[in-house]
This record gives C-alpha cells, sequence and structure tokens, in this order.
C-alpha cells in the first residue's frame, strides 16, 4: 500500500473499516503521466473469500483511461481471489466503462516458432517445389488449349484485353527498353574499344557488339526489364483482384480465369518480347556505333558492315525463339504468383516481389539452358 | 471525465459546399453538434455523406464555406494546425483499415507509439484496456487477416479510441453485419459515448441502428444535392419534412413524381 505524498500523483490505499474494505484512490489518475502505478495481487491474497471491496473517490481528482486500467486489475484480481466489487462509489462513466470489460484477461495466443526439423522442412520445401512445378504445366497446358480455343472462336478472352495488355507490354515499354538496350550496347562498344585497341583490333569492336548482344544481351535485358516492368504489374493485378474477390466472382459464374485473365497476358508477352527483342538489338548496336564513332573514329558503312558479317540470319531467329521461351515464363510465373497471392495489401506487395525476382531469376537460367542448346546445335 | 450531454458546439459547419474538383455533390449545408452527442449523416446512397465525413476529418477540402472543431476554422488553418486539430478525432473507417502488415497490438499501438511519451510498458496496458473495451483483448497477437468482418471493425474501433479522441468518426459501422454483431456494436458505441463523453458523428443508412443511437442528424439529397432536413432521426421519422425523407424513414420507394418536381 502507498503512502500519500502529493495532490497530484495517482495514489491508492486499501483498508479495512468495519468488515468492509475500501480502496481509496487520490490524485490525477490520467495515463498520458505515464505514472499510473500498478494493483498487484499481493493485496487480496489476506482478505476471505466472497468479501466486497469498495471505493471511495472523494479525493479522486481527474481521470482518463489511466484509471479504468487500474480498475481493471482490481476487477480481474479480485475475481481470481473469488472476492466482489462494488463500483457503486465509482463515477458513472468509469462503471460505464468497467462494465465493459471482462473479469479476466483472456490470455492471447502467442506465436511459436516452428521447432528445428531439417528433413520435415525439405521434404515440405520438396513437396511444395514438385506442387508449384505441377500446377505450373497445369496452367501451360490451359493456356495452349485457351489459344487453340480462341482460334476456333470459344475462348472467353476478349480481344479487347489482349490489344489493352499488348499496348502496355510492347509500345508503352520501348523507352526504358531503348534506354537499357542502348546503354549495354554503349557500354560493350566501350569496353570493348579499350581492350581491342591494345592489340591493334579495334575493326572488331562492330563484331564483339553486334554478337553480344544478338546473341545473348538484347534479349536477356528485355526480359529483365519486362520481367520487373510487366510481370510485377500482372501478378500485383491480379492479386489485387484477388483480394477484391474479383476472380471469385469470375469463378462463380463459370468463366475459365485461365481464357479470361492468364491468356491475354500471356499471349501479350508472346507477341511483343521478339519484337522488343529485335527493336533491342537495334538500340544496343546504335548505342555501340555511336561509341566508336568517337572513340575510334569508325566510318558508319564500315561499322554495320563488320556488324552483318559477323551476324548471321539464324541467331536472330535464335534468339527470337529464345525470347519467347522468356515470354511464357515470365506470363505463367507472374500470373501464378498473383494467382496463390494471399488477400491483404502486404501480399499485394509480396507477390509483386516475388514475381519480379522468379521472372529475373527464371530468365537468367532459360538463357543459360539455351547456351548450351546453341552450342549444341552449333548456332 | 464524467461527462454529461451539454449544448456547446464541439463542430460546426457553415454554409460548406463539397465535392471533387469543380464538380459539386452537396451544397448550403450548415450544421452543429452538441458536445457528447452522437450526429448522424443521413442520406440515400450516392448523396455525399461519405465525402462530407472526408472534408470532417481534413481528407478532402470542401469548395467553399466554414467547418469549425472547437471555434477553430479548421480548412482555414495552417496544415500544421490542422494536423493537431486532427490529432483529436478517431476514425473508424468503412472496412476498419486496419494495416495489414501489423497484428492488431501494434494497431492499436502505433498512434500511441508515435504521439505520446508514454512508456512502453504503459503503451501496452492502454493496448490491452482499449481491445479489452471493445472486447478483443485475445486478439492483441493476431493479423488482422486472422479475423472476421465484425472483429475487424472492433479493433478498428480500438485503433481509433487509442489517443482517447473527442471527437470519433465513424463510416458506415454496421456495413456488412449481421444484425446481433450490429446490434452490439451500437451499444458499444452508446456505452462509449456515455464512458468516455465523446462526441460521435457516424455516417449510416442502417435506420434500426440510428433510431437506437444518433440524437441529432441531418439528412442529405442527393438529387438537390442540398440538406432536406435537419434533426434527430426518430424526429425525421415521426414528422418528416418531406415526401423523399418520409419515404427513406419509412422504406419505401421515392416515386411521387409531383413532390419530386417540387422538390426541384
Amino acid at each position: 500500500m502507498n503512502d500519500i505524498q502529493s495532490d497530484q500523483q495517482p495514489q491508492w490505499k486499501l483498508e479495512k473499516f468495519e468488515n468492509h474494505y475500501i480502496i481509496s484512490l487520490y490524485g490525477q489518475w490520467l495515463a498520458k503521466n505515464n505514472n499510473i502505478p500498478s494493483f498487484s495481487c499481493d493485496h487480496l491474497k489476506k482478505i476471505p473469500a466472497n468479501q466486497t471491496l469498495y471505493f471511495d473517490t472523494k479525493n479522486l481528482k481527474n481521470w482518463d483511461s489511466g484509471l479504468i486500467i487500474f480498475l481493471w486489475d482490481i476487477k480481474c484480481q479480485a475475481t481470481h481471489y473469488h472476492l466482489k466489487v462494488s463500483d457503486d462509489n465509482l463515477p458513472k462513466s468509469a462503471q460505464e466503462l468497467l462494465s465493459l470489460l471482462h473479469e479476466s484477461k483472456e490470455e492471447a495466443p502467442k506465436k511459436q516458432l516452428a521447432p528445428f526439423r531439417p528433413f520435415y522442412t525439405i521434404g515440405g520445401w520438396t513437396i511444395k517445389g514438385l506442387t508449384n512445378l505441377g500446377i505450373t504445366i497445369q496452367m501451360l497446358k490451359e493456356v495452349a488449349i485457351g489459344v487453340f480455343k480462341s482460334f476456333a472462336g470459344r475462348s472467353y478472352m476478349r480481344i479487347v484485353d489482349l490489344i489493352t495488355d499488348i499496348q502496355n507490354a510492347g509500345p508503352s515499354a520501348l523507352l526504358i527498353i531503348s534506354i537499357v538496350n542502348f546503354l549495354v550496347g554503349a557500354i560493350l562498344g566501350f569496353v570493348g574499344a579499350v581492350q581491342l585497341r591494345r592489340f591493334a583490333a579495334d575493326a572488331y569492336v562492330a563484331n564483339l557488339v553486334s554478337i553480344a548482344t544478338v546473341r545473348e544481351m538484347a534479349a536477356v535485358m528485355s526480359a529483365i526489364v519486362i520481367s520487373g516492368r510487366t510481370g510485377g504489374a500482372y501478378a500485383a493485378r491480379i492479386s489485387t483482384m484477388q483480394s477484391n474477390e474479383e476472380i471469385d466472382a469470375l469463378k462463380v459464374l463459370g468463366v475459365s480465369i485461365m481464357d479470361y485473365l492468364i491468356l491475354p497476358s500471356m499471349l501479350s508477352l508472346v507477341i511483343t518480347m521478339p519484337l522488343l527483342y529485335l527493336y533491342g538489338c537495334f538500340m544496343g548496336i546504335l548505342g555501340g556505333l555511336i561509341v566508336s564513332i568517337f572513340m575510334l573514329k569508325v566510318s558508319i558503312i564500315g561499322f554495320l558492315q563488320q556488324s552483318f558479317n559477323a551476324v548471321a540470319f539464324n541467331q536472330f531467329v535464335f534468339g527470337s525463339v529464345k525470347t519467347v521461351a522468356f515470354a511464357i515464363f515470365i506470363g505463367v510465373s507472374s500470373c501464378y504468383i498473383g494467382l496463390k497471392s494471399g488477400r491483404s495489401a502486404v501480399d499485394v506487395g509480396l507477390a509483386a516481389t516475388r514475381a519480379v525476382v522468379t521472372g529475373i531469376v527464371g530468365v537468367i537460367a532459360i538463357d543459360a539452358i539455351f547456351a548450351v542448346i546453341a552450342d549444341m546445335i552449333g548456332i | 471525465m464524467d461527462n454529461q450531454l451539454s449544448d456547446q458546439s464541439l463542430l460546426s459547419v457553415k454554409n460548406l459546399t463539397i465535392g471533387y474538383d469543380s464538380k459539386i455533390i452537396q451544397k448550403d449545408i450548415n450544421f452543429n453538434v452538441k458536445r457528447g452527442s452522437i450526429f448522424a449523416l443521413m442520406g440515400g446512397s450516392g448523396c455525399g455523406k461519405s465525402t462530407l465525413l472526408k472534408s470532417m476529418i481534413g481528407l478532402l477540402e470542401p469548395i467553399a464555406g466554414d467547418y469549425f472543431v472547437k471555434d477553430e476554422n479548421y480548412w482555414q488553418s495552417s496544415r500544421k494546425r490542422r494536423i493537431k486539430i486532427a490529432r483529436n478525432f478517431g476514425i473508424l473507417f468503412q472496412n476498419a483499415a486496419l494495416w495489414s502488415s501489423m497484428t492488431v497490438g501494434e494497431n492499436v499501438a502505433l498512434p500511441l507509439q508515435l504521439f505520446t511519451q508514454l512508456s512502453s510498458e504503459m503503451i501496452h496496458r492502454l493496448v490491452e484496456l482499449k481491445l479489452g473495451l471493445v472486447g478483443m483483448e485475445y486478439a492483441i497477437n493476431l493479423y488482422p487477416s486472422e479475423l472476421s468482418g465484425g472483429m475487424r471493425k472492433r479493433c478498428g474501433l480500438a485503433r481509433a479510441l487509442a489517443l482517447d479522441p473527442e471527437i470519433l468518426f465513424f463510416d458506415e459501422p454496421s456495413a456488412g453485419l449481421d444484425p446481433i454483431t450490429s446490434k452490439r456494436l451500437d451499444d458499444l458505441i452508446l456505452t462509449l459515448r456515455n464512458g468516455l463523453g465523446t462526441t460521435i458523428i457516424i455516417v449510416s443508412h442502417e435506420l434500426s441502428s440510428l433510431f437506437t443511437i444518433a440524437d441529432d442528424g441531418i439528412f442529405l439529397d442527393a438529387e438537390s444535392k442540398t440538406p432536406l432536413a435537419h434533426g434527430s432521426p426518430r424526429e425525421m421519422h415521426d414528422h418528416p419534412p418531406c415526401q423523399l425523407v418520409y419515404d427513406f424513414m419509412h422504406r419505401q420507394r421515392y416515386d411521387n413524381a409531383e413532390e419530386k418536381e417540387k422538390q426541384k
């Protein structure tokens, strides 16, 4: 029990007065003052069960939630020791608030960390990975069927959606594709010029830039940009539709999600990616050409002739096929991630991040596979 | 904090015109809200109730007119001052608007951490209390996605109460709730008003809820873009000033062409 020290400090005292137990409250009980005392259970231990606790509030000054916190402590502990609490002498509004509070604080369930079980975890990952792979293959199959159905005019895909997606994935991305490929071509030209000049092999800068751009850089850089820009947008859009129950509404209507949502997204990428790749090749070679003109003083005709000699037509074909594979991967992975996301704002952000990361890593992995295939078929 | 209804106006709206850009949603809005009262913004769908609420909580600047909070002209005040005034507001949004990346406890604690100097132990005790007042203390470690709509609303209310605001704004508190949960929420709002003495502005078209809790209110009309009636929902029900208010309060279809013409 506390000694009464100051008028303003929140103080209390438990006394026995003619068989009544009275808790007297003194001073200001304001939470903002950060000085609300706790009510310890020791004080009620000695009081026989079924007794009633009364309050004396004659000296109670201003109060807010701080007093209610203290009164709730008393109410809970009194219940624990089988005591009754009479709130008759409390201010009317405090009585109202106290009536809302339960007689025991319900224990909040604690989040527990999962125990460390390596085999269980690895097994879980494996099952999850194989499940994802299975669902992705299933999606690919359904999209392929959707393509055939759309040719037969039996698909739910709306042409207007396809055109909008093509516009977003293609023409709207031209600026960023231009900047990225131009700069990559220029960097290749610059590094090539500095190194090859040492061996008096300046003339081969055109070969370096054009082969690197057509074989690898234009396809990979364009795919990475599209993965970040369009893949992320697809995942966020589908995830938001998921949280707004728009996808549920489509399912209830019996509209195929694959046809209606995934097919236009995927087709738009398959149509635009090879075109963006060819445009990226042009911008990359242009970047290398401009650097060469300024650093090596080569002629435009000479640079272009050297480039055409270095790059065969089948390399453009191979690059285009590669970008179609990238497009399918980005489309499937981003739409799948969007469909499997949760329904909160955090989940939308997570879906977009996952789609971008998966897209970039996947594009590089697929590019590695294509590099081996190119070697095997002698391109 | 032992409060009683007083006649002193806490909020005052004078000749307010609200809308988006130049599109007027409502004009000539005039009303006072008494301290400790529950004031309802009523009207059919699309009449501008939520837009008016947005203007009153500082999210949408009105096109014209004045809005006073405790005799301070809110929209004429500096941005810094407006933020300070808005600390006295607690808002329960239609979908509770709990931050999904935080637990319920963190949601309620955030305003206390940002705007008070309280110790973390005191903040924890206050968070427990606010959640206890709405009967949700067990949800302190749960995420909003783990709760039902009614539970989210109650947790949203606990967050709105975090800073002991003088004025609470509720946007459609009963929307999407079953009648029993809705009734419990009404009782909770009344008890909190009586216990905390908070002034409450409520946007709703749930008649049963309005009859139970609102002391005063205003009825907005989408067609004339002006308020049609002012008074308690019960008064409007018993003595409707026009056909539209009568129809709304008695759940009838408004198809009296002559009356419609007069309204115009």
